[in-house]
């Protein structure tokens, strides 16, 4: 009788989503913008997806195995390492060699997650982590193994995504929608990711508010600079389309972990992301800007959560307050 | 004052007070010039030199030097055997000096050094000072050859030591990231963890046994 007496502080309500049912939604997210990888890029595309499935999960058990910690894969787990690695397997290039998954999702998973304490205290989203991982080791790989869709002929030319930023045609929205182009697994079908993203907004799984502020920045942003040598003249919804936007914008800069809390604050880290990205694809080296731009609001995010309070029920706007509370809060850290 | 024997106070330096490992400090260098293992033997080499000079030289002087101005006095008391290494280096190994650049005249303010000074040398006899730097470097020097030995295999596929490759070829696509900085970083955390537990497991041992 006694241990059925919870003596808790408040809130007191209870509902029945836990971490496993909140991780397999987004695997059943996952599943659409999976099988078109399948469909355009055929069995290539399975066994990149499944070999760091399988190493991300693997390594997971093997880490908590190896340092005697409750084992969190499994029937009874808690999902997020199946998570981790299919994320990594779809922000991949098709025809990478099957080290690139293995090595991707076992960095992953031990040095971005595990080490600093497994699920909920990682500072970075581990999939992008190990994705960066990953485009450090073998940057060729990941810059030039790309698949034809359908014909499944190895092309190491540029993705659209160059061609864009220089200004050329990409061919044409259905071609993009559809996902019948160049690029990662993950990426390059528009619509089996909106889809996914969809159903997680559905189901209250993700906060509009970042895929929001991310997408709307990085379309402003391209709609202003995006044409070389003319101003507001860019073409926003394709390059949006582009890259790797939509893919990080629901399912990666999403990650309860490492986005802020309050609802502003993951406007603000949405409106970041797309900033760094915009930053990234028009005035950096790197073809591809979601990955760093995701990685780096990752970190500001305690900042944003410490700057962005919500107004309390029964407490005056005071300014003065918040700030004598910040002060102490930067005294105790 | 130190009550360890002569022998002791060289082995302490090896893994009880590893300078890498269990004191950190040191950091710049062992991230720099650890691209290699040929490059961490080179640059544990001048350590080695620098420091046990600079020891045995504070501590001849420490009973006439003023507290107020130690420091001073110990930088220059390093410098003196950090330029003989800079001139030898260049005189007679001039491509490792190329690599290792302004790691080597950096050595007069590392802070391996400057804390042996302070913190031994300063306090301790002349031939305990001797024994503790040349305990010290050493300790230094196998670190940077280990990870510079990890992240040379990793990022390169091979290690090479003199005219001898190993292995002759490489076995797996080498991984450019090792040779970067942030390689270096998790090739030092990850040693620095996988010591701690060995130093841990070992000292629970010891505390059965002795219970």
């Amino acid at each position: 009788m006694a241990d059925r007496l919870l003596i808790t502080s408040s809130p007191h309500v209870k509902a029945p989503r836990t971490v496993r049912g909140i991780m397999l939604d987004v695997v059943i997210a996952l599943v659409p913008a999976s099988v078109a990888a399948v469909v355009f890029f055929g069995m290539k595309a399975l066994t990149v997806l499944l070999a760091s499935a399988v190493s991300a999960v693997l390594a997971e058990y093997l880490y908590e195995k190896a340092t005697k910690r409750p084992v969190t894969v499994g029937p009874k787990g808690d999902g997020s390492a199946l998570v981790t690695g299919l994320l990594l397997g779809l922000s991949l290039p098709p025809a990478v060699p099957l080290y690139v998954p293995i090595v991707g999702s076992a960095f992953a998973i031990v040095i971005a997650k595990q080490i600093f304490g497994g699920l909920g205290t990682n500072f970075v989203n581990p999939a992008l982590a190990g994705r960066a991982f990953v485009m450090a080791a073998w940057p060729l790989h990941m810059t030039s193994d790309w698949l034809n869709p359908r014909t499944f002929d190895a092309v190491t030319g540029a993705t659209p995504l160059y061609a864009f930023r220089g200004g050329q045609s990409v061919g044409s929205l259905t071609d993009l929608l559809i996902g019948n182009r160049l690029g990662s697994l993950g990426e390059t079908s528009a619509i089996a990711i909106l889809l996914g993203g969809a159903y997680l907004i559905a189901r209250g799984v993700i906060d509009y508010r970042i895929p929001v502020g991310f997408l709307g920045t990085l379309g402003l942003g391209i709609f202003i600079f995006g044409k070389p040598g003319a101003l507001f003249q860019g073409d926003p919804v394709t390059g949006i389309l582009l890259g790797g936007a939509l893919l990080g914008a629901f399912f990666m800069a999403t990650d309860y972990v490492t986005s802020p809390v309050t609802p502003k604050g993951r406007l603000y880290m949405g409106i970041g992301v797309g900033l760094i990205t915009l930053l990234i694809r028009y005035w950096g080296d790197y073809p591809e800007g979601v990955t760093y731009a995701i990685l780096l609001m990752n970190l500001a995010t305690p900042l944003i959560d410490r700057f962005v309070v919500p107004r309390y029920y029964g407490y005056a706007h005071d300014v003065e307050a918040r700030r004598r509370a910040n002060r102490a809060g930067g005294e105790l850290s | 004052m130190s009550n360890r024997s002569l022998i002791g106070e060289f082995t302490k330096g090896l893994i009880e007070e590893n300078a890498t490992f269990r004191m950190v400090i040191g950091m710049c260098p062992t991230l720099a010039v650890t691209t290699s293992m040929v490059n961490g033997f080179w640059m544990g080499l001048a350590v080695i030199f620098v420091l046990t000079f600079s020891n045995v030289f504070v501590s001849v002087l420490r009973k006439v030097t003023p507290d107020e101005i130690r420091i001073p006095v110990f930088v220059i008391l390093i410098a003196a055997p950090v330029v003989i290494v800079e001139l030898v280096m260049n005189a007679y190994l001039p491509d490792m000096y190329r690599v290792l650049g302004i790691f080597v005249p950096l050595i007069v303010v590392n802070c391996i050094i400057i804390a042996r000074a302070e913190a031994f040398a300063y306090r301790n006899s002349v031939i305990r000072s001797a024994f503790d730097g040349l305990g010290i470097g050493t300790g230094f020097m196998l670190d940077l050859m280990l990870i510079g030995a990890i992240r040379e295999f990793l990022g390169t596929g091979t290690v090479t030591v003199g005219s001898m490759v190993f292995p002759p070829k490489p076995l797996f696509e080498p991984m450019a990231v090792m040779l970067t900085p942030p390689g270096g970083f998790v090739t030092l955390g990850i040693l620095m963890a996988v010591l701690n537990i060995l130093v841990q497991r070992s000292a629970s041992k010891k505390a059965k046994v002795e219970a």
